[in-house]
Formats: C-alpha cells, structure tokens, sequence
C-alpha cells in the first residue's frame, strides 16, 4: 500500500500502540465482566477503575465524575436530553450556529418536541459574541451548550468564561469537547463546567467510546436504562477494552500536551504559511490567535474542495473539506457559513488536522503537491480570468 | 468517499478538451460559484456544419469535470441537431453510472450544451429550434419548470428528492418542494411521493391579534427553520396591515440573493399559510 499521509486527525486518529498493547489482554484472555463475583471479573474492574483515574487526571477532576459512554455523540445527547430531563418547566437550549451536529441536530430535533432553541451567532472569525449568549439566557434557558474548540476551523471558544457568565445565572453549562481534550489543557476543577463531552477516536484511542463528565451534585437523568454499571447512570455492560484504551490514551495526552502544543503546532505553522506563500489566492478560515495547534483550515478561491482531496488523496494526502460536495447536502459546511465565509470561498475550503505522528518532511510533500493541484484545478476553472 | 466508477475517476484525472477556443461559435455558461458547481462549454463547427473542436473550463467536484469531459469528447463530430439530442442520462452511460446526489452534475453538462447551441443560433441571428426556457421554479438554484419536466421525463423519476439530486431545484430552502412535487405529478400523470407536512389550514376570518399569532407561528415554523440551515436568521420587525415588515440576520443579511429571493420566499409562504393578501418587506438596520 501507497505511504499514508494523514493529516485528517480532527476527523479521527490512529490509535497509538501503547494504547493497543494496554487493551489487548482485554479483548483476549482477559474477557471477564467487571460485575462478576470473582476475581477472574475483578480484575477487569480494577482495570476499569484506573482507566476512571486517569480520564480524570487528563480533565482535572475526580474519577467518580467520569461517565464511560460508546460514543462523543452519546455524550452530548446524554447531557442535554439528561439535563432537560431534570427541569422539565425549562423548555429552552441555548447553544451555537456553529456546533457539531451531534449538538446542532440533537437541538432541532428538540425544537420538534416542543423545545426553543436559541443559537448565538459567531462573526467573520468564528468568534462567540458573549454579550449576545448573555442577552439570551433567561429563566426559562434549562441548558447552555458551547463547544471548546471547533473541529472545522479549530477557533477555540472562552468556554470557561462562558461557564462562570451561564452559572451565574443558575443555568446548567455543558461544552463539546471532543476537539479540545488532548490538545490543549483542561482543569475542570478550575472552572464551573457542569458537563463535558469528549471522545476516545479522536486522541489516539478506538472508536466506540466516549466520556461525559458530570461534576458532582449535577442533576441528570439516565439515558440508557439497563442495569447499575456507570452508578446507574449508564445500564449495559461496560466496552471494557475500549474503555482501558481510552485511560491509556488520556495518560498519554497529558504526558504529551506540551509537545503537542509546540511541535505540532510548529508542523501546522509551518504548513499554514507554506500554503499560504506558494499558492496565490488563499487564505485561513477561525481564530488565528485563538486556535488549536494541530487545524489549519484554508480557503482555496475559484477551486472546489472535492477536487482538491481526489488529487490529494493520489499522493495518499488524507485532509477534508468543508465543500458541499464532499457531504452530500446541496449546502457547504454550516460553520463556514455561520461565519459569513463566501459561498465560493466555502467551497473551496480544506481542512488539515495534524497530530504529534506527522513529520516535518511530510509537511513539506504537502505543501510541495498543493501548488501544482491548485494551479491544475485553476487552469480547469472558468473563473480564473488570467488562465492560460 | 463517494462511490465513483474507475471510468469517473480516470476521466478526472485525465479530463479532455480543457480550456478555451479563440473564437467560438458557440458559448454556454451554467451554474455559478455560489451553487458550488458551475460549466463553462464552447465549440466551433467545420465547414459542415458538424463540431469541429469543443472545450469546457468546470469549477466542481470529481464528478463534475468527469461529466464535463465525456460530454466533450461525445459531441465531437456531431451536427448541432445531433449534440441537441444528447441527454445527461448518456452522460452518465459513458461515466458508468453517478452516485445519486451527483447526477445534477450530469445535468449541469447537458444543460451547458444547450446553452452553447442556443448561443450559435443567437449570434447567427436566428431563433435556436425549441428553446423553451420556462418560468424559475427552485430560486435557490435558478431551476425552471421545464427543466424539471425534462429530468423528471428523461429519468423516469418519482420523488422530489430525485428531482433535487437530478437537478439541485428543492435542495436549497425547500420552498419549492410542493411545486416540484406537481411537476413530477404532472409528467408520471400520478401522484408524487411528496413528504407533505400537514399543513394548518388557513382561517378563513381572522382578527388582528389571530393574524400577528399566525404570521409569527409561520416564521418560527415554516420559514426559520430553512433559513437557519443557510446560518441566516429572520426577525418579524412589524406588522401595517397587510405589510409585513422583516429583517434577515446572518447569512441571509449579506447574501445578494437576499433582496430577490429570501423576500419572495417568504412572502409566499405568508400567503400561503395566512393569507393572501400580504405583502413582505425588509427592514435593513
Ligand atoms: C466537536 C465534535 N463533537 C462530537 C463529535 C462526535 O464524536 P463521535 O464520533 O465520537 O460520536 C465530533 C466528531 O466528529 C466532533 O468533532
């Protein structure tokens, strides 16, 4: 097989081999049910309980706020429709143009149901305008959900603030932080975030599962009804090995942070102004000064996104795109949008998504393979005036 | 990743008869950069009146150029009268088939086609044989009725879903959908399988404070939700008797198909779900 370079990590990761080797035993010998009366069982929950401890050292809380769920999506919907559950004379979400959908459609659906949902609108930066989110909490508001950083353009939000700003209010606050955990530090006993949402596929750990946390003494309702795994909190029996892979993959993170957070993000800098200085008529989409240090996304003018990634994917360059071709909706991605980027300039959109296994000399084939598949698809484009 | 066939994949990595012609006979532009797809098509005729050379320029996906490519590469050597005969479902033959969400890349192609044909009559001086354009139907797009009957025909389809995958009318704010679901009616002769939403009917009689309940209800209701899709936003500013006063927000605010579009959008929905007689204008703050 062709060499792989993949900078799609926003969309999901590679597990890391420490991370395999802790949760093999687990698939194999090791099958025993965490609840078992024995210590052919017991073991397993042993296991299971240091996983717990180390989710919550990567967030900076305690293990018994650690809910183990199958996915980033389970999470979020748990935590919305789970705190809905609790404060059934509060019919309205407060939340953003910009979330992911396991947000953004969990919301409109609830508005079918009888919810208001009320999205706060971002500006040319993907930017939250805080006065605005402020303006429209009221008594009626049950649950503010904000995401921490943005998996299109990476645009970090000031969820902590947002956090003290909707506690102050009495309203619960949940954030998304699928994109964040891993990549940038998180104190959550620091902060007044109620509820968090993060995902093990994208920090190096399988897909298949997920945490919420829940700080202790948030009310919350149980979305799946089973038996008393979770503390009754989650019924079904426990994705043991995915579980075990998503502790080693936190301890990993936290070991790993600084790193992350200075040679990867050197690798996307250099990248990002590779890009920018070799092909004409480009520019980034978010919050350059607010950003995780891993995404770059980049606007290609007169170009289209699905293009850009067939002609990437020949040199097994793995990115996406927030075109509309790519999605199979008639409509280029809902964040893009949100923050007024031109209907062209969204479909020409690329997103890169580093992670601390890419090189440096990959990041040089990359920017080496743009120029020429800009410059291709701009000589096919009856939109480039000056083409030959 | 989309289901290509090897034919599409090969076509878009080694598309033909790119660029342009010193002095075509014939020019045809579809689509724009906004709907995210857009055709360029030219050609010149030999002394017998057949294609002699044919270029296209496409901004688009892999499916989009692929289409662009063998629609060139088949009317070579045709008679306009021939070319004219070109379908997209013989696009898609020659690619092996699209995935369903792209065959309006097929359509793009021919449509192009007929608009560069149309074009040399035009420059000749002449009237282009049938060329009916037909009134807009999908403003989103910029999809007319007979375009629709013509896809609904050539492709046999059943849906408004189709539709929207053949030719793009309905994906935008789906205010058209009920319209194209009467065009798919009216060429199957049966009933279209349209996802109705039941729809309140219309009082009959009403007083002020009934009317403003209702107006606001089918904002919320049956207008917001689309325009949010869009990341744009609506706000009901006032109500002067019949004139409704609203403000886009997002989005719809600096969108240039705003003015001519989102208006009537909305006013017809008003119209349809209130009452006939209002009228709808913006507020710009
Ligand atoms: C911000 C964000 N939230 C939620 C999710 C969903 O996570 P999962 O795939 O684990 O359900 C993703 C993944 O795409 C994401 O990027």
């Amino acid at each position: 097989m062709q060499n792989i370079i993949y900078m799609d990590n926003n969309a999901t990761t590679c597990v890391a081999e420490e991370v395999i080797e802790e949760m093999m035993p687990y698939l194999s010998e090791k099958y025993g049910n965490p609840s078992s009366m024995h210590t052919f069982g017991g073991q397993v929950g042993k296991k299971l309980a240091q996983a717990r401890e180390r989710v919550a050292a990567l967030l900076g809380c305690e293990p018994d706020e650690i809910l183990f769920t199958s996915c980033g999506t389970e999470s979020d919907n748990t935590a919305i429709k789970g705190t809905l559950a609790m404060y059934p004379n509060r019919r309205k979400i407060v939340t953003t143009r910009v979330e992911h959908p396991a947000v953004l459609t969990t919301c409109r659906d609830l508005e079918r149901h009888g919810y208001s949902i009320s999205e706060v609108s971002v500006d040319r930066q993907g930017k939250l305008d805080l006065d605005e989110l402020g303006f429209r909490l009221d008594d009626n508001t049950a649950i503010v959900s904000v995401m921490w950083a943005n998996n299109e353009t990476g645009t970090i939000f000031p969820v902590e603030e947002i956090a003290d700003l909707v506690k102050a209010r009495g309203i619960v606050f949940h954030t998304d932080a699928v994109q964040a955990v891993g990549k940038i530090p998180i104190n959550l006993k620091e902060s007044s975030i109620d509820l968090l949402s993060l995902s093990g596929h994208k920090l190096h750990a399988p897909k298949g599962v997920g945490v919420l946390y829940v700080r202790r003494g948030t009310r919350l309702g149980t979305f799946m009804h089973g038996g008393h795994q979770e503390s009754g909190r989650r019924g079904g029996t426990e994705n043991v090995p995915g579980i075990i892979a998503m502790g080693k993959a936190c301890e990993r993170a936290l070991q790993n942070m600084t790193e992350e957070n200075s040679r990867v993000k050197a690798l996307r800098d250099k990248l990002e102004k590779g890009i920018l200085a070799s092909c004409p008529d480009c520019f980034v989409n978010g919050d350059t000064h607010n950003r995780l240090p891993n995404t770059s996304n980049i606007s290609f003018e007169y170009i289209e996104g699905e293009s850009i990634l067939m002609l990437l994917d020949q040199f097994g360059i793995c990115a996406s795109s927030g075109s509309a071709c790519t999605s199979g909706s008639l409509e280029p991605s809902h964040v893009l949008r949100a923050m007024g980027v031109p209907f062209t300039a969204a479909h020409g959109s690329i997103r890169y998504s580093l992670s601390r296994y890419n090189t440096d000399q990959e990041i040089d084939v990359v920017v080496e393979k743009m120029v020429p598949i800009v410059n291709r698809l701009r000589e096919l484009s009856p939109f480039v005036k000056t083409s030959p | 990743m989309w289901d290509y066939t090897d034919k599409v994949l090969d076509t878009f990595h080694h598309p033909k008869n790119v660029g342009k012609l010193d002095d075509p006979d014939g020019v045809g532009e579809v689509g724009s950069l906004a709907c995210g797809d857009a055709l360029t098509l030219m050609f010149k005729l030999d002394g017998d009146g057949r294609i002699k050379d044919v270029k296209f320029q496409t901004f688009g996906c892999a499916s989009a150029i692929a289409s662009s490519s063998v629609l060139t590469e088949m009317i070579k050597g045709m008679t306009l009268e021939e070319a004219a005969k070109v379908s997209n479902k013989d696009i898609v033959e020659q690619l092996g088939g699209l995935p369903d969400q792209k065959m309006h890349c097929s359509v793009m192609g021919q449509e192009a086609l007929e608009a560069a044909i149309a074009d040399y009559y035009r420059r000749k001086g002449g009237q282009a044989p049938q060329t009916q354009k037909g009134n807009i139907v999908c403003t989103c797009f910029g999809v007319t009725d007979e375009e629709i009957r013509k896809v609904v025909h050539e492709n046999d389809l059943t849906t408004v879903e189709e539709v929207t995958n053949f030719c793009k009318a309905g994906g935008g704010c789906g205010g058209c959908k009920g319209r194209i679901g009467e065009l798919v009616e009216e060429v199957q002769g049966q009933k279209a399988k349209v996802e109705h939403k039941p729809k309140p009917a219309k009082p009959t009689k009403m007083t002020n404070i009934q009317k403003i309940q209702l107006i606001q209800e089918t904002i919320n209701e049956q207008i917001r939700p689309a325009l949010r899709v869009d990341g744009g936003d609506i706000d009901l500013v006032d109500i002067e008797g019949n004139k409704v006063l609203v403000a886009f927000r997002g989005m719809c605010a600096q969108c240039k198909m705003a003015e001519f579009t989102m208006k009537d959008v909305v006013e017809a929905r008003l119209k349809e779900f209130v009452s006939d007689d209002l009228y709808v204008e913006e507020v710009k703050d």
